[in-house]
């Protein structure tokens, strides 16, 4: 079964270039605060420029929560990210997730940037193992989604 | 309302809990698995009105009905796919759209500065 992937676009004051590098290099800064999986609050968010670079957080102490990986670093164009969280938010080398990135000028100065979140059917198979497990991911997914959808939605 | 609402769901588990009622039933459904009659009993709508609720959240991928003898007991899809695809479709569009302001802020920091 495949899942309808999660797709997202926004328009950017900033032509291609110069929102992928805001996108990559700022993500600590314009990331929702709250919105991360590390014990404590995010000081930074990495996304290393390069294929196969890593994509974590840092709290301020220095230590470093994992997402996942670069899968694509294509610069102004395109981004594709290895979202490595599980259904229950540990990371796991072992599990892999795309979300693409597309940048394309509006030929006014702007840029039009694209997310797709896809493969999500493997959450699915994932969900079976993870709640399996105590303390698994059920709970923890329903109170963020309980929790998310009492706010109005951002759109 | 109901009906308004089934037709804008389709698979988008966000939009299924939009409804009040339909939170309710699957806050319920996650604190224990139930049948329909059971539900109904703390719920201030009809029986026929929470099978219908019920629909939506099975068609959203949200809840799954497994039978047990002659009832029909439902409980949160053990999958998580709508849960979690709703999850991630409002987690993106927030994300996206801090981007966009930051980006829309940051240019107009350097247009101030002259960059």
């Amino acid at each position: 079964m495949t899942i309808a992937p999660v797709v997202v676009s926004v328009r950017v004051a900033a032509p291609p270039d110069r929102a992928f590098a805001l996108f990559t290099r700022d993500m600590g800064r314009w990331w929702p605060h709250g919105r991360t999986i590390g014990a404590k609050p995010h000081a930074d968010i990495v996304v290393e420029p390069h294929n196969g670079g890593r994509w974590f957080e840092r709290d301020e102490e220095g230590t470093e929560t994992s997402w996942g990986k670069v899968l694509a670093w294509e610069p102004p164009g395109r981004l594709l990210l290895g979202w490595q969280l599980d259904s229950g938010f540990h990371y796991d080398p072992s599990f892999l997730t795309e979300v693409e990135l597309t940048f394309a000028s509006d030929g006014k100065g702007g840029s039009n940037v694209t997310l797709e979140h896809r493969n999500l059917e493997r959450f699915g198979a994932d969900a079976e193992k993870v709640a399996g497990q105590v303390g698994g991911g059920w709970p923890r997914i329903i109170g963020h989604f309980v929790e998310f959808a009492g706010v109005p939605s951002a759109v | 309302m109901a009906n308004s609402s089934t037709r804008r769901v389709g698979a988008d588990g966000f939009e299924a809990l939009g409804d009040p009622t339909r939170r309710a039933i699957f806050e319920k459904l996650a604190a224990s698995p139930s049948a329909v009659g059971e539900l109904a009993q703390g719920l201030p709508v009809s029986r026929p009105a929470v099978s219908q609720h019920l629909r939506v959240l099975e068609e959203a991928g949200l809840v799954a009905k497994t039978a047990e003898g002659t009832r029909r007991i439902y409980r949160i899809d053990p999958r998580g796919i709508g849960a979690m695809r709703a999850w991630l479709d409002d987690h993106w569009r927030v994300a996206m759209t801090a981007f966009a302001a930051f980006a829309e802020t940051e240019a107009e920091r350097e247009d101030e500065e002259g960059l």
